[in-house]
């Protein structure tokens, strides 16, 4: 028995909505088993990771706090994606978008003005995309390969961030514990709602994914990264430069993890710490490729991988099963998801032995 | 979709269930841990003490932990959610939850929670602490009486007040046996990678240390130790399986004395906010019993044990030198506690530049 | 033993499993592939490794299961990424989370053990060379082998027929099938060599460099071998002398620690990123050269029309 697909003449649109149902449905009954084995409740457990952290408003709020960072670097590498830049390097960009904003409240600390909050949000969108400029400017003038040099530079960031707060940057009156003074409420993000913690971030999440939808859809710049990533030949005859484009999509994709490294050091943690992220940049490059690309998809996607996040803490409250067996479980939702998206593009048909005798279409 | 319906539907019914079963009548004490539970080292030591804890106290507490929780905005929500679970206290085992704990506790002021070495404090909300450096002091001593050329290695983590107090409070002790002793620092920036703390023991080895001493997690650079026949201490937990030929005594993290001791005062209605820094007398750690070394050391190390546990020895006693030569403490005068909560400088004897 | 040979004792050490990761990872690429799940199939075959070889006592059933282990690992990305042609890069980064969670959970019964370390072979005679011969003729069986794989695979890609045909694959996948070649068969098997290789990466890990088992115990070194295999712009001696440099400047910047030169040893755990960007953008100004050895079809899916 073997496997064949069959490309669809077009795009199946049942199965773009479809796909997801039936992945989740899978994984359902994978995991099901898998708490089975493991001698749990596999109801209780898939409550625990889809239901429970959905009924109460706080954890909605945790929700949309866990979900912004990856959005937001999501959507940005969307476009990097889409014009073949492979920058895998937004977790060093989210750090260096932390640091630079955090230049206001850490060093000019006695300064308070309605300013310093949008101030320290541009210095963010700036540190990040000059960081993303050093792959960059490599790529497009030196011809090196972007995923080494971006991939690179997430360690130098790291090592800075960790260099800057235990040595320059420490707080004067935190017993020499590594970590910067905590920010003074004007350089705080702002609650977006009354009802819980989710700052702006969230906002701004939605905001970019939003103007890159319509970016990419509706304008000339949207048509040439979709060319340029199709063929970089094809790209050339239309006149646009394949050099341009890796400075806009690396520059634009660093501005937003810059962002959203700024928003979350402001809005969630308000202080820089040797660790601000727990692997953000890297989530989101399969939130980019789980959201399809698409921005909209991409929200969506984030909201989902959260939500794995903290349904992770409520099985291992409500059922006592180990931090592992979440992330396992992760992976299968992702496999699932990734491989039900085949549907979309193609008829899967099962071939027994040489013969193309019965073929079954859709799932399993 | 209708199978989805359908576990909708299964898994209503389930919740009303389950809330009736966890409905039992024991206080519960819960823990955030920042590492995985079989890491083998910190948090490993702070799930042994859960476990005491359950053993001593079991019919009246039942405990509930969160591994692996990421510093930052992770560590604030799992806080909350176990508050909001009914957890009555809540002890968070690493220093980057102070701010998330901090926040958490001003939130549910009827929860208590106890943060472990960090130093902010509120109505319900303690810290707690173990004086790590006391069995330093005599590592260091063993390490002067064991070295033939008098120098020792150090792999250290990150440079934190209480690593830079282990590293002063080696080489404090070490200078009572031998006045000309010197250590050699490695800081390998991480708490736990295997490999690294290797490499890190093997450079240290390769430049002529003939004694290893750790602040590092795993069992690595005692592996490397006895590979290459020199004597090492362990670290956080009894090493002895990774160098039964090799481990001269390890510093053993028992937090379960503390946790029993604070669980009780909860269950009677005592317990109150309090800054404890716990030492070898409190039992909060203990020393790997003493092998490998001849018996006069063995002797001496005992000794010196028995001085710090009664309280004769202070191992941060002038006459003391800085680094630079500078005098730090006069002859016959100990270290207040907030100068080494805050330690960031060197004491005479260490060869390395401290991060400043 | 002078202080030089024992830092490059040490060196050897640190990037064999580098090396042999990036070898398999350069092989799986060069048919056009892009496994970005190296990290998670090299912590697998650490697991596998580890506990094979204490459940039988011999660490060659443990290199054994690392090798078995990370192909079968990989199998799973195979079937995905080329069965269903699901995204590689998506792909390869879920089997990540997926081999560090499989690994914590098999793994969890045999933390805290000290493990057998994989015995060294000496060859007798060429051993006592000075110098040379400690450093290559007293080592362990898995560096033989990432020496043997290396030679291999550069034999392979660019001396024999099979080799030729998986550059073809690699570089057009659509002229390949017209030429007859399978181009999914040559794909699921480049994939599965690739987790091999990674998993013997592993089992290095855990029977050389530190006989245990830890969670996580990879530590990203995974990455660092997807890096290396674009460093080295897809030739296998330049995977040798990468990873060699690589772990070169690791290990040197410790040495320095310990000299006490007073720089931060932040920067100094920098230095080897730094080194390697460096030395990428030195070797790669020439364009033409570059995309030469560039496998034109990396990363793109390939659904054969019928």
């Amino acid at each position: 028995m073997r496997i064949e697909l069959e490309r669809r003449p077009e795009v199946s649109r049942l199965f773009s909505l479809l796909s997801p149902v039936i992945a989740l449905a899978l994984t359902m009954i994978f995991g099901g088993i898998m708490f089975l084995l493991l001698g749990k409740n596999p109801v209780t457990a898939l409550y625990s990771f889809f239901i429970e952290p959905l009924m109460e408003v706080w954890s909605l709020h945790e929700l949309a706090i866990k979900a912004a960072p990856l959005i937001l670097i999501g959507v940005g590498l969307s476009v990097c994606y889409r014009s073949n830049n492979w920058n895998i390097g937004a977790e060093g960009q989210f750090i260096a978008g932390a640091i630079a904003g955090s230049i206001l409240p850490v060093v000019f600390y006695e300064w308070h003005s309605p300013l310093v909050l949008p101030l320290m949000l541009l210095l963010g969108i700036l540190g990040g995309a000059l960081f993303a400029g050093i792959p960059a400017f490599l790529k497009a003038h030196l011809n090196t390969n972007e995923i080494l040099t971006s991939l690179m530079l997430v360690y130098v960031a790291q090592l800075f961030l960790d260099w800057l707060v235990r040595g320059p940057w420490r707080n004067p009156g935190g017993l020499n514990f590594p970590e910067t003074r905590t920010f003074d409420p004007v350089s705080v993000l702002p609650e977006m709602i009354a009802s819980g913690r989710t700052h702006w971030g969230f906002g701004f999440a939605i905001l970019a994914a939003v103007a890159i939808w319509f970016m990419m859809r509706y304008t000339l710049k949207g048509f040439e990264i979709t060319v340029l990533g199709q063929s970089e030949r094809a790209g050339r005859f239309a006149g646009f430069s394949s050099r341009k484009m890796i400075w806009f999509s690396m520059l634009l994709s660093g501005a937003l993890a810059g962002l959203a490294g700024i928003s979350e050091v402001s809005g969630a943690i308000q202080q820089l710490r040797p660790v601000i992220s727990p692997g953000y940049g890297f989530t989101a490059i399969i939130v980019a490729f789980l959201g399809r690309l698409n921005p909209l998809g991409i929200v969506v996607a984030g909201l989902v991988l959260a939500l794995t996040y903290l349904g992770g803490e409520a099985a291992q409250l409500s059922l006592g099963v180990s931090d592992k067996v979440t992330r396992v479980f992760q992976g299968l939702l992702l496999f699932f998801v990734l491989s039900c998206d085949t549907l979309i593009r193609y008829k899967i048909k099962l071939v027994w032995s040489n013969l193309t005798g019965t073929a079954t279409e859709g799932a399993h | 979709m209708k199978k989805i319906l359908f576990a909708l539907a299964t898994t209503a019914a389930v919740i009303g269930f389950s809330a009736a079963a966890s409905a039992a009548d024991k206080a519960k004490v819960c823990f955030v841990y920042v590492g995985s539970k079989t890491d083998g080292g910190w948090t490993q030591a702070h799930d042994l003490g859960r476990q005491e804890l359950e053993k001593a106290l079991g019919d009246k507490v039942e405990t509930q932990f969160l591994e692996n929780v990421p510093e930052g905005p992770d560590a604030e929500r799992a806080i909350e959610r176990l508050a909001r679970s009914g957890c009555g206290l809540i002890f968070t085992t690493s220093f980057g939850f102070m701010d998330a704990t901090v926040k958490i506790a001003a939130k549910f002021p009827d929860v208590k929670f106890e943060h472990a070495t960090g130093y902010k404090t509120a109505p319900n909300l303690a810290t707690y602490n173990s004086r790590f450096y006391e069995g330093r002091y005599i590592q260091g001593q063993i390490a002067a009486k064991i070295s033939q050329k008098g120098i020792a290695g150090y792999i250290a983590s990150f440079p934190i007040p209480e690593v830079v107090m282990g590293i002063n409070s080696f080489v404090t002790g070490a200078r009572t046996i031998n006045p000309d002793f010197k250590i050699k620092v490695v800081w390998a920036n991480t708490w736990f990678d295997p490999g690294k703390e290797a490499d890190a023991a093997k450079a240290l080895i390769d430049q002529g240390v003939d004694v290893l001493t750790q602040h590092t997690d795993t069992t690595a650079p005692m592996q490397v130790a006895a590979e290459r026949g020199i004597k090492a201490f362990g670290q956080a937990s009894d090493m002895i399986k990774a160098g039964p030929q090799t481990q001269l005594t390890a510093i053993v993290d028992t937090w379960g004395a503390y946790y029993i001791k604070r669980t009780q005062a909860f269950l009677d209605g005592k317990w109150e906010t309090t800054s404890s820094w716990d030492g070898l007398k409190d039992g909060i750690l203990t020393m790997a019993p003493y092998t490998n070394m001849p018996d006069d050391v063995k002797a001496l190390a005992e000794a010196t044990e028995a001085k710090i546990r009664s309280g004769e020895l202070k191992p941060f006693t002038g006459p003391l030198k800085k680094q630079d030569g500078s005098e730090w403490l006069k002859a016959g005068e100990s270290s207040d506690d907030g100068t080494l909560l805050g330690m960031n400088f060197y004491v005479e004897g260490v060869d390395d530049k401290l991060p400043q | 033993m002078g202080i030089f040979e024992a830092i490059l004792l040490t060196v050897i050490t640190a990037a064999t499993p580098l090396v042999l990761a990036a070898v398999g990872e350069l092989v799986t690429e060069r048919s056009g592939v892009l496994n970005l799940g190296v990290e998670g199939m090299m912590i697998m075959g650490a697991a596998c490794a580890f506990i094979a070889t204490q459940m039988t006592g011999s660490p060659y059933v443990g290199i054994l299961a690392g090798i078995a282990s990370g192909a079968l690992f990989s199998l799973l990305f195979g079937f995905l990424t080329l069965t269903l042609v699901a995204n590689q890069v998506a792909t390869g980064l879920a089997l990540t989370i997926l081999g560090l969670g499989v690994s914590g959970m098999i793994g969890e019964a045999y933390v805290g053990q000290s493990g057998i370390k994989l015995p060294q072979i000496v060859f007798p005679v060429l051993s006592d060379i000075p110098f040379l011969g400690a450093l290559l003729f007293k080592q362990d069986l898995i560096f033989y082998l990432s020496i043997a794989v290396v030679v291999g695979v550069n034999w392979f890609l660019f001396r024999s027929r099979a080799g030729l045909k998986l550059r073809s694959v690699g570089d057009s996948h659509a002229s390949a099938h017209a030429l007859g070649i399978n181009v999914i068969r040559m794909r699921y098997l480049a994939v599965m060599f690739g987790g091999a290789c990674a998993g013997l990466a592993g089992a290095q890990l855990s029977l050389v460099y530190t006989p245990q088992w830890v969670e996580n115990m990879s530590a990203g070194r995974g990455w660092i071998a997807l890096a290396l295999v674009v460093f080295a712009s897809w030739r296998p001696w330049r995977v040798v002398a990468g990873g060699y440099l690589f772990g070169a400047v690791s290990i040197s910047q410790l040495h320095a620690q310990a000299f006490g030169i007073g720089i931060p040893s932040q920067f100094l755990s920098a230095l080897p990123y730094l080194a390697t960007i460096v030395v990428l953008i030195l070797i790669s100004h020439n364009r033409r050269t570059t995309l030469i050895n560039t496998p034109a079809s990396l990363g793109k899916p390939f659904v054969p029309d019928r």
